[in-house]
């Protein structure tokens, strides 16, 4: 299976969203939690569309929850 | 594990469960006599059939029995919709299962080519449906773990 290179800071952006719980970011966005919960292990690149939501949802542009390939903080 | 996961172990457990039990069931009620015998045929016949229906009746008491002993262990509810990921999964998972069963319906089709009783052919066509099945779930446990 190819590797996952879209990564996203949706764990943290959760921890400074007033800690928003998994099931609450599931809710805004219209997936489940399961689906979250393998964005944030990396294990699943959102579609397009999903992405948007979940940026809107932070009310953040899509390029400061999203990345791709190696994560610009670590480097 | 997941919701998700445990439905893909429980759904391959008792699909194995379902078609040994059901074999085990059908075996002894063989005709024997003419192999190509038109009580052969309608026991064939049946043998997919009911296959079909019981598989189907079953799968929908044991997802019903799940769900209640998933919400009593857990306390959670079961996702109520599928999303974008579990679509992707089902997709993927209803390639594989496909991609098998049309492999298991050419050599069915290639035994009798090669003149074998359709005896033959129905047993290869049962089990791929059986495989495409195992395969199915096996898929969805596998993108449910590793990702897609």
């Amino acid at each position: 299976m190819a590797k996952v290179l879209v990564g996203n800071h949706i764990r943290k952006l959760r921890f400074n969203h007033h800690e928003m719980t998994q099931q609450q970011l599931a809710d805004m966005v219209g997936v489940t939690r399961q689906t979250i919960v393998a964005l944030e292990k990396g294990n699943y690149s959102p579609s397009l569309e999903l992405a948007f939501r979940i940026a809107h949802a932070f009310k953040l542009p899509l390029e400061e929850v999203f990345f791709y390939g190696d994560n610009p903080e670590e480097s | 594990m997941t919701y998700q996961e445990k439905k893909s172990i429980v759904s391959l457990i008792s699909s194995i469960f379902i078609f040994a039990v059901y074999c085990l069931y059908r075996y002894p009620q063989y005709p024997g006599g003419a192999l190509e015998s038109k009580e052969m045929f309608h026991y064939w016949g049946s043998f997919i059939l009911v296959l079909l229906l019981v598989s189907i009746a079953a799968h929908i008491v044991i997802s019903i029995v799940f769900n209640i002993i998933f919400r009593m262990t857990t306390g959670e509810k079961e996702p109520a919709f599928s999303d974008e990921m579990d679509k992707r999964i089902d997709l993927l998972a209803f390639r594989n299962s496909f991609a098998v069963f049309i492999i298991g319906f050419l050599l069915a089709m290639g035994s009798l080519v090669i003149d074998q009783p359709s005896k033959v052919m129905f047993i290869i066509l049962i089990a791929s449906g059986f495989l495409s099945d195992v395969l199915g779930s096996l898929s969805r446990l596998y993108h449910y773990k590793r990702g897609v």
